[in-house]
């Protein structure tokens, strides 16, 4: 069975029935992923051994006449800053290059406890932290779509490697964008669940308040079954919620004629590409004619979402990151003959530019002095911005906004403005200050060739209705 | 001639001491703060360890509902009010025994606020404020011997790291190293009464921080403080604060500044020393904990707690002596640990005459223990034993002679008094007349002198008869019944 096009259910039934054998299919991926990948640059670390075990599992289950879990049979891949026990986990950062973690990510676990094949660990930039994989200490990842151009960032490998087809789905993660933005670039859906929907637990945190796990796949349906898998309190992550979880999948068939879909002008002004407000707006039109009622809302505060999200982000990050002292795990630079020059060396040598920056900028925003100006009014513009989509979700069910201002662009292009790639997530960092879920779905394309991609924001835990836009607008399209 | 030990007095008269006190508390609970590790102290290094105590990438802290219990009966016992939400914060500093690179604490919004405790102290009592108290973990051990390379090498034992603290910070409302001492006392007795901790200064369990400063008379702003660190029993905090007081007094006297600075106690020479600054130019950049949810005692919690609240030293003391009717002193011994005054009082219940065991203790146990230079705690003869023998003087089994001679032997072998009373074959004082009168008999013919002063009236030399009998029967005879015996013979 080859893996193009390969959607979950596909999968699963095709091991179901005995048509492929969930090893023969694992293997196929690792066919492909050896003849595609160097190209490509989605992959860190494979895991053959765990991935055939686990196929093995699942042939003697299918082989016995037993129903497969959900993803059973279903080779998927893990972003490198979920943790998996005895598999090399680095963040895409040099100062985890040798880490071996001692246990799994609950995400990745309750992936495998629904028979999915984790085939390994996918590119990223270094701790998450950037908007063009081109922050990875690695090695960066190129499109799939167009060699010369980013995969987006950061889950860029995830959305590299669903493209590409080397995986069926994968796990990204989003603190300010970075699912559903490498998700448009590549032609992939991507979505971010509400904040404490899925366990953070064995997420290496970059800004604990904003970071979510969330699923990338070729289709809205992989999405809804992923996310059904994931999601859900966990005891182990205190700020996981205990809130039921729906079917999804079963949710996508509803209606969406009638539904109030909202249209924020501030998702429309200076900086947006012609071409992607074209896209975005026919794709308006598009659930316009599916029924579908569009209302003006207004989202005042949006302007502020990008400095809001680069103070509090960063000054999370100035503390997750201060573990990697080279200590008790990961690097240590090995010539430091003291305390201090240890922690110094190993930090210097250890962490990219970009996540020196952002350490910087977090530990002054929490500094003596400046806490109050920074961090506390970070925060209050947070709880603003928040308001914001409070009020604009009593008039409507969800709304849609193009997912990033502009399709991918091409690799070393923004590299040395750090304040033109910040820029990048103008329109997803929003979602994740207010802690609401959105998905971003596949909206046409440039003349370029290269994807665009819609954004639909929903209510807090209202997966079911942005995921049932979502459905509607891609079977439609 | 003005001496140095005048100018001292004529200083420290000028001058008056603020001082206020930082107290951790390690918790008593099975389990870690945030993680299901075990507390247990002295296992192998390492061994009490998981992801979340260790700081491992991507893993998160969950609270532990029983730190949160035992911290609030500690709030509750030292007065303080609970606050309904609290926040838990990140306190970031680099340190290698500090895993994850902060401690999680609690800062502008804590648990709680606003207690006091009482203390004795020389204008009476007194109230010393307590500012706050709040929930925090501990860090690990760095240790440097007691492994081969520990010449070159630090190593690092985490099976501390996340056990659950309470912090107990004070008013600056203590004016001297005496009262600094009574209050570590009082707070101890009454941590040690809730059962949260064991307050073991050894095991590192309670340990202190004293922040100092020195003012004019009369003065309202503060001086310059500096804190003390290091310090490992009462008695040297208070050694220390008295010196850190003559030093800062000297050094304004001379014309100086106190630096504010961290210093740290040597208990060998009876001195502090200056940390380098370099070392202390904290900023701690505390915000709030996003791992964590705000953490809520609401009323039935709260109530629940409460609940669980037993009598404290002092109303338990004020409640003995009326009970017991013993002094205050002595119940201030009886109460110096729960556990005591719980032997105690369960022991006295017990026995036919409460009140005899409470005099027991204070005339006949307490004198014993403090020539041998025991604590009560160390006592040969227990509360149990002490019932015992109260009861066995109440039937009139034994003398109260007796009574102490066994107390000797139960000192003398270092065992309880139910145990030296059966190996001295259950002594009974002597009722049975033949034999007595057989002795009077024998008295009378042998003392005519006697006997005829007696008859002539000199009523008094029943005395000597008597005591004559008690000599003979080793003590062990009845003496009232003795008395009615010398009387109807020489009568």
């Amino acid at each position: 069975m080859e893996p193009k096009s390969l959607t979950i259910d596909a999968a699963r039934s095709a091991v179901q029935q005995r048509t492929a054998s969930a090893i023969s299919l694992t293997e196929s991926f690792y066919a492909r992923i050896q003849n595609d990948d160097p190209k490509i640059g989605a992959y860190l670390t494979l895991c053959k051994e765990r991935a055939l075990a686990k196929a093995a599992e699942i042939d003697t289950l299918a082989e016995k006449g037993e129903r497969l879990p959900l993803l059973g049979g279903v080779p998927v891949a893990i972003k490198d800053v979920m943790v998996t026990k005895g598999v090399r986990t680095t963040a895409g950062s040099k100062i985890l290059g040798n880490y071996i973690p001692p246990y799994d990510c609950t995400a990745v676990a309750r992936l495998e406890a629904a028979g999915a094949i984790v085939l390994g660990k996918l590119n990223c930039d270094e701790f998450a932290m950037g908007s063009s994989n081109e922050n990875s200490a690695w090695k960066p990842v190129h499109n799939p779509r167009d060699l010369s151009r980013v995969p987006g960032g950061s889950s860029g490998g995830a959305a590299a490697a669903v493209a590409a087809d080397m995986a069926v789905a994968a796990l990204g993660s989003d603190t300010g964008g970075s699912i559903r933005q490498p998700a448009s670039f590549c032609g992939v859906v991507g979505l971010m669940p509400t904040y404490g929907r899925v366990s953070r637990y064995g997420l290496i945190a970059f800004a604990s308040s904003l970071d979510h796990i969330g699923p990338l796949t070729k289709t809205v349906r992989d999405a809804a079954t992923v996310l059904g898998v994931i999601a859900g309190r966990d005891p182990m992550d205190s700020t996981s919620a205990e809130v039921p979880v729906p079917d999804y999948v079963t949710e996508l068939e509803k209606p969406v004629h009638g539904l109030k879909i909202g249209v924020a002008k501030e998702y429309f002004g200076e900086g947006l590409d012609t071409e992607v407000r074209k896209s975005v707006e026919a794709a308006i039109q598009k659930l316009a004619d599916l029924g579908c009622e569009i209302v003006e809302v207004s989202l005042p505060h949006t302007k502020y979402a990008i400095p809001t999200y680069y103070i509090v982000a960063t000054a999370e990050a100035s503390a997750n990151l201060a573990r990697f002292d080279g200590v008790r795990y990961g690097f240590r630079a090995p010539e430091a003959r003291t305390l201090s020059a240890m922690y110094r060396c190993t930090r210097d040598l250890g962490f990219g530019a970009e996540v020196k920056r952002r350490i910087m900028l977090g530990t002054y925003a929490l500094s003596a002095g400046y806490y109050d100006a920074y961090y506390l009014k970070a925060q209050r513009v947070r709880t603003l911005l928040t308001r914001d989509f409070e009020e604009a979700f009593k008039k409507v069910d969800a709304i849609v906004t193009p997912t990033s201002p502009t399709p991918a662009f091409k690799l070393g292009e923004k590299v040395d403005d750090p304040l033109a790639m910040y820029l990048a997530d103008i329109y997803t960092v929003t979602a994740d200050l207010a802690g609401i879920p959105g998905i971003s779905v596949p909206c046409g394309e440039t003349r370029e060739k290269l994807p665009i991609g819609l954004q639909i924001l929903g209510k807090h835990f209202d997966e079911a209705t942005i995921l049932r836009v979502a459905h509607a607008y891609e079977q439609a399209a | 001639m003005v001496t140095a030990a005048d100018s001292s007095v004529a200083a420290h008269a000028r001058y008056e001491p603020v001082i206020g006190l930082e107290v951790h508390v390690q918790l008593l609970t099975v389990t870690k703060i945030f993680c299901s590790c075990s507390t247990r102290f002295g296992d192998p290094p390492n061994t009490n360890v998981c992801p979340v105590c260790l700081g491992l990438p991507g893993a998160l802290p969950v609270l532990n509902r029983k730190a949160v219990e035992f911290a609030v009966l500690a709030a509750m016992a030292l007065n303080c009010r609970v606050n309904e939400t609290s926040i838990f914060a990140r306190k970031n500093y680099f340190y290698p025994d500090l895993p994850k690179g902060y401690q999680i604490s609690q800062y502008d919004r804590p648990l709680a606020e606003h207690g006091w405790i009482d203390i004795d102290s020389e204008g009476g009592t007194k109230k010393i404020g307590i500012t706050r108290l709040h929930l925090e973990e501990d860090a690990g051990k760095s240790l440097h011997e007691g492994f081969p390379d520990a010449v070159e090498k630090t190593a690092i034992d985490l099976n501390r790291s996340g056990v659950p603290l309470i912090e107990i910070v004070s008013e600056p409302d203590i004016a001297s190293p005496g009262e600094a001492y009574e209050y570590l006392t009082r707070l101890k007795e009454i941590i040690l009464y809730t059962g949260v901790s064991d307050c073991n200064m050894e095991e590192g369990s309670l340990r202190c921080d004293a922040n100092v400063s020195v003012r004019p008379h009369g003065q309202k702003e503060f001086g310059t403080k500096t804190e003390v660190k290091n310090v490992n029993s009462f008695r040297f905090i208070r050694e220390a604060l008295a010196y850190e007081i003559e030093r800062q007094i000297e050094l304004i006297d001379s014309g100086g500044k106190v630096t504010q600075e961290t210093r740290l106690y040597n208990a060998n020479e009876g001195k502090t020393y200056g940390m380098r600054s370099k070392e202390q130019a904290h900023d701690y950049r505390y915000f709030p904990e996003p791992d964590l949810l705000p953490l809520v005692v609401d009323e039935k919690w709260s109530s629940q707690i409460r609940k669980l609240l037993p009598e404290l030293p002092e109303a338990r003391r004020e409640r003995m002596v009326v009970d017991y009717g013993i002094t205050e002193k002595d119940a201030q011994v009886l109460t110096s640990s729960k556990a005591l005054a719980d032997q105690f009082e369960e022991a006295a219940k017990s026995a036919k005459n409460p009140k005899r065991v409470a005099n027991l203790v204070q005339s006949e146990l307490i004198g014993r223990l403090k020539a041998k230079g025991l604590e009560i705690e160390q006592s040969p003869i227990s509360m149990k034993g002490v019932a015992q023998s109260s009861d066995l003087v109440d039937v009139g089994a034994i003398s109260g002679k007796m009574l102490k001679d066994l107390y000797d032997l139960c000192f003398q072998r270092g065992k309880d008094f139910p145990v030296v009373y059966d190996e001295e074959g259950r002594p009974q004082q002597s009722s049975d007349t033949s034999a007595l009168e057989k002795i009077i008999d024998e008295l009378i013919a042998a003392n005519p002198r006697q006997v005829e002063q007696y008859r002539a009236g000199k009523k008094t030399v029943a005395g000597f008869f008597v005591g004559q009998v008690m000599k003979a029967s080793k003590g062990q005879a009845n003496p009232q019944v003795v008395n009615e015996l010398v009387a109807k013979k020489l009568g």
